[in-house]
């Protein structure tokens, strides 16, 4: 592997302040939680990183704490701890679901929250050292290329798919991103975190340079409150989802009184239908209310070339998150 | 040539007698062969490129502590170093074998402070402190885990480059749940891959394993 520096961070402002001073000597930095995949790109060239500031050293970022606000989950918390929390799988179950659906358990023991939310997309022409938009470049080769597993909701000029399982969870349960940077923390909603790539092609999200995720907030969820994350994939463990979709719901019996329902793997950034979730509200959980939702998930897709399977999956996906959350 | 004070696996053991090529080892062979074609290289027009090319790529290095298979390890390391290349490589610890080097295959998984995870995607400096198990670890006394004699009785092993990797998974595995189920088995295992695709003897072994007692 190339040259490297590893900077152990004992808390989040000491990590950002070390980037800095890395940035001003003219280094690439990386933050690293896991790391897993960081080390992969760094191997590949694909991450140009001269300095990692490794955050498993920061003292409390990986614990999971109540108050009357609701849940806060450390950034730094392994994905095989998010995903056997008792509490997490209880009251957040999609959260503990996606958690659990990602990657192989080798993997999931290092992989991070806070790496899972924020690491880079997928697309095989950026992992492999195309330049594209996501590489700094001026153009997405899945357009006239292989775009099998790209976007079918949000693309354009970029169509990557947003690569997180436990995202589109997170932002079911309307999660806040706590950012730590330069000019301390601030709180951003999903809607503030995750960026289209028509706002910027090169990013999935608005963190500025020096910033890191460092913890995630989940409000109080009211009472008959359940939830689900289906994810689909084209073989049956260790890859991203072909769709994958959070259904949170609050019902009295069957009646729901309001839904949230967001996709993954088949836009930039985790993909709220709030048609699905409009038509939901007020309606009974059956089999016809499921497959009509189904039908509306895809009303506005807009498939690529190759990626057109990606339409019925979804609409199955989306069945079967909201018939497995009916009552009894 | 190999540094035979170090500790290491058995093949080290002093009463072999590396004069005698019917007693080298395969390993020892290659390694000897390696270190003759690096001299070549050296001496020639080509070594002075080599050199300074190492000289400008020279990364920090750290003191790190690492206990490994009970024992306790003081190192000095290269930030860039991996944490399967100092198992192997400064500690002579071959039985974890390289091979996708990209946390796809699970040839390389150990456990780290009981858990497994791939030593190819972790730097040695993030280990610091941390509590290694390789498979050189799992024998004791001179005596087999019981989940290795099921392996060896249900033939898990083909051409055993993963095996290492299947051993530690699955040690993990039945520390948690000492009599798991074939499809537990297959779902603890999805991270180590067979490209012999020896899957249902390896599935076989864990669950033999788990019927007669457990990993330890």
């Amino acid at each position: 592997m190339k040259a490297l520096t590893n900077i152990n961070a004992s808390s989040f402002s000491d990590a950002v302040q070390a980037a800095q001073r890395a940035r001003a000597a003219g280094q690439a930095v990386a933050f690293s939680g896991g790391g897993t995949d960081l080390l992969q790109q760094i191997k590949d060239g694909t991450d140009p990183a001269d300095v990692i500031i490794n955050l498993r050293t920061v003292a409390d970022a990986r614990t999971i704490t109540s108050d009357s606000g609701g849940v806060t989950l450390g950034g730094l918390i392994a994905l095989s701890e998010l995903a056997a929390d008792p509490q997490v799988i209880t009251s957040l179950t999609a959260i503990a679901q996606a958690a659990a659906s990602v990657g192989t358990p080798q993997i999931r023991n290092v992989a991070t929250l806070a790496g899972n939310v924020t690491q880079r997309p997928w697309c095989w022409y950026y992992r492999n050292g195309f330049n594209c938009y996501k590489a700094g470049g001026d153009e997405c080769f899945s357009v006239n290329g292989e775009n099998g597993q790209h976007a079918i909701f949000g693309g354009g000029p970029s169509y990557i798919v947003h690569p997180s399982d436990v995202a589109p969870a997170l932002v079911a349960f309307d999660a806040r991103f706590q950012v730590t940077g330069p000019n301390g923390e601030r709180e951003l909603n999903a809607e503030e975190f995750f960026v289209l790539p028509i706002t910027n092609p090169e990013r999935e999200n608005s963190l500025a340079e020096g910033e890191l995720l460092s913890a995630i907030r989940i409000p109080s969820v009211a009472a008959n409150t359940f939830s689900t994350y289906q994810k689909i994939m084209d073989r049956e463990a260790w890859t991203h989802a072909e769709v994958g979709v959070a259904t949170v719901i609050q019902r009295d019996g069957n009646a729901v009184n309001n839904a949230t329902v967001v996709l993954s793997g088949v836009a930039p950034i985790p993909w709220r239908v709030e048609a699905v979730e409009d038509f939901l509200a007020g309606r009974q959980i059956n089999a016809a209310t499921a497959s009509e939702a189904g039908e509306l998930a895809v009303s506005e897709a807009q498939p690529l070339a190759k990626n057109g399977h990606k339409l019925p999956m979804t609409s199955a996906a989306v069945e079967r998150a909201i018939l497995s959350l009916a009552a009894g | 040539m190999r540094d035979k004070s170090k500790p290491g696996p058995s093949e080290t053991d002093s009463s072999v007698n590396y004069l005698d090529p019917k007693a080298q080892s395969r390993r020892d062979f290659l390694e000897g062969t390696g270190a003759a074609v690096v001299a070549t290289a050296a001496a020639s027009s080509l070594g002075v490129g080599v050199a300074s090319a190492q000289e400008s790529s020279r990364s920090a290095r750290s003191a790190i502590s690492l206990t490994v298979n009970g024992v306790d390890h003081s190192l000095e390391v290269d930030d860039r170093w991996t944490l399967v290349e100092v198992l192997r490589d400064q500690l002579d610890l071959t039985g974890t074998k390289i091979g996708c080097n990209r946390s796809e295959c699970g040839a390389c998984t150990v456990l780290m402070n009981g858990q497994p995870v791939y030593s190819c995607s972790q730097l040695a400096v993030w280990a610091d402190g941390a509590d290694v198990r390789t498979v050189e670890g799992l024998a004791l006394n001179g005596q087999l885990s019981p989940l290795q004699q099921a392996f060896v009785d249900n033939n898990g092993p083909q051409c055993g480059f993963c095996t290492p990797g299947q051993l530690m998974t699955a040690t993990a595995l039945l520390q948690d749940n000492p009599s798991p189920t074939a499809a537990e088995v297959q779902s603890a295992l999805v991270g180590n891959l067979c490209r012999c695709s020896n899957y249902n003897a390896i599935v076989e072994a864990v669950v033999a394993a788990g019927d007669q007692g457990g990993a330890a």
